[in-house]
């Protein structure tokens, strides 16, 4: 009987119970919203390898490293499979219609990179065509791209048209893995720069290299800096994580920022609820002078306003973390390019949950508090 | 051998003041008094005089500054807030003025409340609520909402609920203060079977004399301090 009790409580002022669901519907799909952001921020941070280091030039990453130091790279002990990647940045179109495109050594990248899951006829199609490329279901989508498609890139680092053919649709293995880039060969890159930017050639943007054993990381990354060392260009070996952690951080305080805003969503509607509660429990003072004279302790009486406060919480928590799924869905289809990997994660859906609960018990502690002590005989002779 | 049945509630030198700011006022001063099992007993005197804070000691609602009260075998002067909560919820059955009942809960529901203290279960409990309802003449109202209900039957209603615990004592405060005459007189006529038939013991503060007619024994309290006045008044209640 204390559940329908509950229940007829939470919802006795029908337009102010409907009004603080909204509120805490609102707040939780905010807070789910601009958790999944942050996590899309850290996207390529969760999907990289923890046994997969990246080569970039000392000074900058900018600054592209000599082909030639792929062999020595490789002859480096630890190092059990390289390969390289050179930033394209090539316009489709319209500069609107942004993704990352990257020319690339196609076999030993596949080899390096098994979160790309092609079919084998693509694959070897991929292989085959120096003029091919491959891109992300994602991306794909996106511009109803179909296998044998001609894509035609314009460069904007490397001047002029770039055609090529649609070779294969990736699939991620993961759900870190970004599906909204293009991959084509190096080869192609490098011929054309070697007719018309002779002095740009033969260079790639950064080296990967894979090693045995995660633990041999930081040895490995020293002994290639090493190689390099007082060279005119020297390197920084770091491992993927800490790569894409670099990237990150450059925009460190939009993200503080924006949790920040996230926890001032949850502060504000913690208050609307406290208040609502605060208000609630004001009206019914008798009532639960009431109970006390029936013999209800303070430990019925806690849980019947905290199972209150509990009932409007939750009612609105399930109904922001319903609401999250369509508005990602459409928040997607705002930023899909700048955030590839825009889904929600079961971390988020349980900090929505706790956030929730937390709403709850704190909305609900004052009252709880003035219930306790109140004197029955002052609450019964109160008038609401 | 000794007929007269066993002391109930034993009230000895209890007094109460309240603060109003800095300044103390006296309510209730050295007041003794027993009363014995079975008995219906109407407390009168004017607004103030403190028969309501009396009745609120002898209830465990609130506490004195100085005495004792025992109920059978209990001194709830010296219990705890828990354990005094725990024994109202046993041995007290409440009728307020106002009815006091949920809102939100029916009838039924309201009456069930007291016995979800209880270890009883719910077929129990149900069987508990309608034997109760029944007795007010209320059976067929159990689904009905207190706003569904006229102000006697929710008077009614309140009663049943104070009884379905079976409790020792019966109190209650001005119990047809907000009654028109009629659902007054039901009530009343309900209050005294209760005392008669069932033998329950019946503390009750009012203002009104024909309430006080009801009532075995009346006491009167003027500026907290009680007196027998009365008695002699209502003879033809003894």
């Amino acid at each position: 009987m204390l559940w329908k009790l509950l229940y007829r409580n939470a919802f006795r002022h029908k337009l102010r119970a409907l009004l603080t669901v909204c509120g805490v519907a609102v707040a939780v799909l905010a807070f789910g919203l601009l958790s999944t952001l942050v996590d899309a921020w850290y996207a390529g941070v969760s999907a990289a390898a923890a046994n997969r280091l990246v080569i970039r030039h000392a000074i900058s990453l900018t600054f592209s490293l000599p082909i030639a130091y792929m062999e020595k790279i490789r002859a480096v002990d630890g190092v059990k499979a390289i390969s390289h990647m050179t930033w394209f940045g090539g316009v489709y179109i319209d500069r609107k219609n942004f993704f990352a495109n990257f020319a690339v050594d196609p076999r030993s990248f596949l080899d390096l990179y098994p979160e790309f899951i092609l079919p084998e006829d693509q694959r070897s199609g991929f292989l085959k065509d120096r003029r091919g490329c491959i891109v992300g279901r994602g991306l794909a989508r996106r511009f109803g791209w179909k296998v044998g498609d001609t894509v035609p890139l314009q460069g904007t680092i490397y001047s002029g048209d770039w055609p090529m053919t649609l070779r294969g649709i990736y699939q991620g293995r993961d759900k870190s893995t970004d599906e909204n880039q293009l991959f084509f060969h190096w080869d192609y890159l490098n011929e054309r720069l070697k007719e018309s930017y002779p002095r740009r050639a033969n260079r790639a943007g950064i080296f990967v290299i894979e090693v045995a054993h995660a633990d041999d990381a930081p040895a490995v990354a020293g002994a290639v800096d090493a190689v390099f060392k007082n060279s005119l260009a020297e390197t920084r070996t770091e491992t993927e994580r800490a790569f894409q952690l670099g990237f990150v951080t450059m925009s460190e305080a939009i993200l503080m920022a924006i949790r920040l805003v996230s926890l001032i969503i949850i502060c504000i509607i913690m208050a609307v609820v406290a208040n609502t509660m605060i208000m609630s429990v004001r009206e019914r003072m008798h009532e639960f002078a009431v109970f006390k004279t029936l013999g209800y302790g303070a430990f019925h009486l806690a849980g019947l306003i905290l199972g209150e406060s509990l009932v409007i919480c939750a009612a609105g928590g399930a109904l922001g973390i319903a609401a999250t799924f369509p508005a990602l869905r459409i928040l997607a289809g705002y930023v899909g390019n700048i955030f590839p990997v825009l889904d929600i994660t079961s971390t988020t859906l349980w900090l929505d949950v706790l956030a929730a609960v937390v709403v709850a018990l704190v909305a609900a502690a004052f009252p709880i508090r003035k219930v306790i002590t109140v004197r029955i005989v002052d609450a019964l002779g109160r008038v609401a | 051998m000794n007929s007269e049945p066993p002391i109930i509630v034993d009230i000895r030198h209890i007094s109460k003041s309240y603060l109003r700011g800095s300044q103390v006022i006296p309510v209730l001063e050295d007041i003794s008094l027993a009363i014995v099992t079975g008995e219906f007993l109407a407390l009168m005197g004017p607004s103030g005089s403190g028969k309501s804070t009396l009745l609120n000691l002898i209830a465990g609602l609130d506490r004195a500054d100085a005495g004792t009260i025992t109920v059978g075998e209990t001194d709830i002067s010296a219990l705890s807030e828990t354990a005094l909560a725990a024994w109202r919820a046993a041995h007290v059955g409440f009728i307020f003025q106002f009815y006091n009942l949920i809102p939100v809960l029916t009838a039924f529901e309201n009456v069930e409340l007291p016995l979800v203290l209880t270890d009883l279960t719910r077929r129990q409990r149900r069987e508990h609520v309608q034997m109760v309802l029944g007795l007010v003449n209320l059976g067929d109202r159990a689904d009905h909402y207190p706003r569904q209900l006229s102000g006697g039957q929710q008077q009614r209603v309140a009663i049943a609920r104070a009884l379905v615990t079976d409790p020792t004592l019966l109190v209650a405060d001005e119990p047809t203060g907000d009654l028109d005459r009629v659902s007054a007189e039901d009530v009343l006529v309900l209050m005294e079977r209760l005392c008669s038939d069932l033998g329950k013991t019946i503390i009750m503060v009012t203002h009104d004399p024909r309430a006080a007619r009801r009532a075995r024994r009346v006491k009167h309290l003027d500026k907290g301090v009680l007196t027998n006045a009365l008695e002699a008044a209502v003879p033809e209640c003894l």
